[in-house]
């Protein structure tokens, strides 16, 4: 890539940018490499180096009741937020980029906006109008508000996949007869899918990873596998973090690879369509 | 007859073309209504989970209703009391009657709590009073109370209670920028010792200003190569960025604490190389919270910066160089005013999400790196001010709205930028 | 394609599985104390042969000692907290709000079977429990015997830690100073003793590491975070029995206090948590609780049943309690929330 006829101090400075961004990525990447082989470790200290291998801390993880039922919660919890703001956000999202209205900038942010409003607000606010209604301490009360954080994610991501999207399809169907309802699932969902999940992906792992909301509204009854993880460094670190911390990337690295997948796939159908 | 048939046909055309018009404003406002009814389940549902739970927090920064629920007679009277000298018989009258009457209930004790907040031991003051109510046969309510404390013979004493016999108050937001009413109502500045949120504030922007720096100059090297590699080395390149961005924010807390402990792995290298002989504190202080924010925000900076580099064309500093500029200064003069739009995004994106953190401050930090998130979780579950909590609140709210409001209006200029 | 229908089927039968899960069995009882070892401990003295007993379980869950969560459970009449461990101050403040039950000592036990201080309104005594001074004999080479030791930073170098709060911080600071254990809250009651209990602890600031949860003291120790550190006499009894043996206790001007059991106004479950006060007070239970984490009994009869080993690492063993005081509830109901919200803001500084 270097030219030939650089001057000295631009090779020095080439190599100097790539040594750079080697570092800024070793940066990037150190945590999670160094947090997974910890959780195989044989004792019981979070330290390097290891003494040994072992699997005892996931047999913890899946044998210690608080950790199941945390376990157990988030997969209630997430799913049921990920379908809530995936089942508002893409009407939502459908009717925003079909029309036009006085103050649909305004609406746009304020539908946008629990992703900016700091997290503790969030978690005091709805803590404090949700205990009078009985919500908190409740699993509805935490797929609600949960639901609430992810909905800007589905609303961008279909709102970006609807910028391709040809609506006369629609109006083709509609010409053939399909109530606007058929035409929706039959024509315009299929088409904004890709979407439509992604969006839901960072949903989901905006629910998965929520921590300071659920430390306001749930009670122990509703502990969340982030909630378990914050007690647990506030309380005592054991290499079961490590290995919930394990569990958890791979999960991410799963989801990341699917968005990726998904992306692709609806670059590519878009290429089609044109 | 002829023309009597052109006004007939000139007449017919204006008629459909108005009906053309009706239908077609007719079809308009069907597609609206229809698409507008799509908005409506989200906007309702937002409406019932997030704005009104926060308008709700913003308007308790304001409420004062403890003294008013507790003694309404004694607050009305108190309205027309002038604070210059001991009020009339017919407010120690009712004071008496209404601190008989709801002694022992909870509503008595969130008043004197209220009351002990304007001034320590206010609340034994008002249990001790609150004992010795209703007056006995004979005796005036001035003397009862009197008798039951001295200080019901003071003025400030029944100042204290006149200020807060009003359903809304200032003191919340006052005391979240280190201001209070005085004795005699005009707002001072509290006591140095108690003096914090100013700087509580000073301290949530600085340190969103270093983190979002240090994350501006280890992003934008990076975005900048990532943009100028083929798409197949790209697209790896963004794995190392995206797979920390999906990592759990407490599963990467929980690693820099591994690596910075004073028996971590950090440490334990520096003492490898000989580099120090005693481990260095890296944790519960600035340094762990500042390193582990910057990881944590990183990605925020370089994925808005990548966006915006992968569309600069790489062929203008080419012509610049090939012009006779030298590398570096067409770089600067060609090449980054193109990228500003980027750096701006994501500066800005950071600084808002940083400025409301409150987790990794919490869990790495000391008391001296806790930004105005944690005194709104201490006011929450601590102390039970949640008045003060809601004050907090509304200026973190405010200066995030204004932010946000920036970086909307630079993100809407870009896309405008991009349709052109 | 009828698509759409199908997928309905899998939402129904989660939202039943999701019911399900809402609603636990009717008579468990939801216990909250403070986590770590002191939960682990309730678990095998009370929760575990409570199970045994009645057939009901206990659901475990922690918390910090914060009242907000109460005060919102009680005053949206949805309490799902059915008995809570709390310390004197708050339960004597939440006694006066309304937000605990007036306790009915018929349904638990004669009174005259407690130490009469464990005996409340609103509240009975789980045990005896005491903040002391605890060090790493490997990080010192002379041992500290005083606050006044806890202060030289010259005679013992290296970071201290501290309860992140103005109780059991203020008090070390004034005795450290000179102040007699019994004029403690006499002094600290006025502005000049506040300033006086400040202006010692500025002294050490830059060297405290400060702690929340009780489980941290003896991690700290453990890890050589600290040097020493106020601690609660129980984790650091648990971390010894658990092999770090190199933790050590003063008991030097400890400052004791009760834990008590209290139960929520308004809780569906008000027969079952009384059931489980009374179990849990039972002299026997508390003697395996004194067990497992050593803290003292407040039921009488129990402190007989104590393992004869144990006894000395009581707070309540005559030697231990030479020149501890007692922590004073009426002090911080009074005080507390001014003295934290100063305390916080130093801190912060």
């Amino acid at each position: 890539m270097i030219a030939a006829y650089a001057s000295p101090l631009e090779r020095v400075w080439y190599y100097a940018f790539r040594i750079i961004c080697g570092l800024v990525l070793v940066f990037l990447m150190l945590p999670i490499l160094v947090i997974a082989p910890l959780s195989f470790n044989a004792d019981s200290f979070l330290l390097y180096p290891m003494s040994g291998f072992s699997l005892q801390w996931y047999e913890e993880f899946f044998t210690s009741p608080a950790w199941r039922q945390a376990f157990m919660n988030s997969c209630i919890v997430s799913p049921f937020a990920t379908l809530l703001a995936m089942a508002l956000g893409t009407p939502a999202a459908v009717g925003l980029t079909r029309i036009d209205f006085p103050g649909k900038a305004v609406l746009t942010s304020i539908l946008i906006s629990p992703m900016v409003v700091p997290v503790v607000i969030v978690g005091v606010a709805t803590y404090l109008v949700f205990a009078p209604a009985g919500l908190s301490g409740s699993y509805i009360g935490l797929i609600l508000v949960h639901a609430a954080l992810g909905v800007p994610f589905v609303v961008t991501t279909v709102s970006a996949t609807l910028q391709g999207f040809d609506f006369n399809l629609v109006r083709a169907a509609a010409s053939l007869g399909a109530n606007p309802l058929t035409a929706f699932f039959k024509v315009t969902l299929p088409l904004v899918a890709p979407g439509v999940i992604s969006g839901g992906l960072f949903a989901f792992g905006t629910s998965f990873d929520e921590v300071v909301v659920t430390l306001f509204l749930a009670g122990p009854e509703q502990s969340t596998l982030p909630r378990q993880m914050f007690a647990g460094i506030r309380e005592n670190i054991s290499p079961t973090i490590a290995a919930v911390a394990t569990i958890l990337t791979v999960m991410s690295t799963l989801m990341l690879i699917t968005l990726e997948w998904l992306r692709r796939r609806s670059e590519r159908t878009r290429g089609q369509g044109r | 007859m002829s023309n009597l048939t052109a006004t007939m046909t000139e007449t017919v055309t204006t008629d459909r073309s108005v009906s053309l018009k009706t239908q077609l404003h007719r079809a308009e406002r069907m597609k609206k209504l229809k698409y507008g009814a799509l908005i409506v389940p989200l906007a309702l549902f937002l409406l019932f989970t997030f704005v009104w739970p926060i308008a709700a927090l913003l308007k308790r920064s304001i409420d004062n209703p403890e003294i008013v629920t507790a003694f309404p007679a004694t607050s009305a009277l108190l309205h027309s009391w002038d604070g210059r000298s001991l009020p009339d018989n017919a407010v120690f009258a009712a004071f008496a009657e209404e601190a008989g009457k709801i002694k022992g209930t909870p509503v008595f004790a969130s008043a004197a709590k209220r009351l002990n907040m304007e001034l320590p031991g206010f609340r034994s003051l008002m249990m001790k009073t609150a004992r010795a109510m209703p007056p006995e046969a004979g005796q005036s309510a001035r003397e009862a109370l009197i008798a039951a404390d001295q200080r019901w013979g003071d003025i400030a004493t029944w100042q204290y209670l006149g200020r807060n016999a009003s359903p809304t108050t200032a003191r919340y937001l006052l005391a979240s920028v280190d201001r209070k009413y005085d004795d005699a109502g005009h707002i001072v500045k509290v006591d140095d010792d108690e003096a914090i949120y100013v700087d509580v504030l000073k301290r949530t922007f600085g340190m969103s200003a270093v983190v979002t720096i240090c994350c501006l100059l280890l992003g934008f090297p990076l975005a900048y190569m990532m943009a100028m590699q083929p798409p197949r080395i790209a697209n790896v390149l963004m794995i190392f960025v995206l797979l920390p961005f999906w990592t759990s924010v407490l599963v990467r807390v929980a690693a820099w604490l591994v690596l910075l402990q004073s028996e971590g792995l950090v440490n334990q290298a520096l003492r490898a190389f000989g580099l120090i002989e005693k481990p260095l504190q890296l944790v519960f202080n600035s340094t762990g919270v500042y390193v582990a924010m910057v990881h944590i925000l990183l990605p925020f900076m370089i994925l808005p910066l990548y966006s915006v580099m992968k569309g600069i064309s790489p062929a203008y500093v080419r012509a610049a160089v090939s012009l006779g500029c030298p590398p570096f200064k067409s770089f600067w003069k060609v090449y980054f005013p193109q990228a500003v739009p980027g750096v701006g995004a994501g500066c800005l994106l950071v600084f808002i999400i940083c400025m409301g953190y409150y987790i990794t401050p919490a869990l790495l930090g000391s008391p001296k790196e806790q930004m105005v998130s944690y005194f709104v979780a201490f006011y929450t579950n601590q102390t039970i001010n949640w008045g003060m909590a809601a004050a907090l609140s509304a200026i973190l709210f405010a200066a995030t709205l204004l932010l946000y409001m920036v970086y909307s209006r630079l993100v809407g200029q870009q896309d405008a930028v991009k349709a052109r | 394609m009828n698509r759409s229908p199908s997928n309905t089927r899998p939402i129904a039968i989660a939202l039943a599985a999701m019911s399900l899960l809402a609603g636990t069995a009717h008579a468990d009882v939801t216990v909250i104390s403070f986590g770590g070892t002191n939960q682990k401990a309730q678990a095998k003295a009370f929760y575990e042969p409570y199970a045994k007993a009645t057939g009901s379980k206990v659901i475990p869950g922690e918390y910090n000692g914060e009242q907000a969560k109460i005060k919102a459970m009680v005053e949206a009449k949805n309490v799902t907290w059915d008995v809570v461990e709390v310390e004197s101050p708050e339960l004597a403040r939440g006694c006066e709000e309304g937000l605990y039950e007036k306790i009915d000592y018929s349904k638990i036990g004669p009174k005259a079977d407690f130490v009469p201080a464990a005996v409340t309104e609103c509240g009975i005594g789980i045990f005896v429990w005491s903040t002391i001074l605890a060090y790493n004999s490997d990080a010192l080479k002379t041992a500290p015997t005083s606050w006044a030791d806890f202060w030289d930073l010259k005679k013992f170098p290296g970071k201290r830690g501290m309860r992140k709060g103005a109780k059991f911080t203020l008090e070390f600071a004034l005795i450290a100073d000179g102040v007699k254990p019994d004029e403690v809250y006499k002094v600290l009651g006025t502005k000049a003793g506040t300033e006086r209990a400040f202006k010692k602890l500025d002294h050490i600031k830059s060297s405290i590491q400060w702690w929340e949860a009780g489980a941290q003291p003896p991690q700290l120790l453990a890890a050589g975070d600290v040097v020493m550190t106020s601690a609660y006499n129980g984790r650091i009894a648990t971390a010894q029995k658990e092999g770090k043996t190199n933790l050590k206790i003063v008991w030097t001007n400890n400052i004791y206090d009760f834990d008590l059991w209290g139960i929520p106004v308004g809780t569906p479950k008000k027969d079952e948590a009384y059931k489980f006060i009374a179990f849990a007070s039972k002299p026997e239970n508390q003697a395996v609780f004194a067990g497992e984490i050593p803290y003292g009994p407040t039921n009488l009869k129990g402190t007989a049943l104590v393992d004869k080993a144990i006894v000395p690492e009581l707070p309540t063993a005559p030697q231990n309690m030479k020149g501890a005081f007692a922590s004073d509830t009426q002090f911080w109901v009074e005080h507390g929330e001014d003295l934290e919200q100063r305390f916080n803001a130093w801190a912060a500084k």
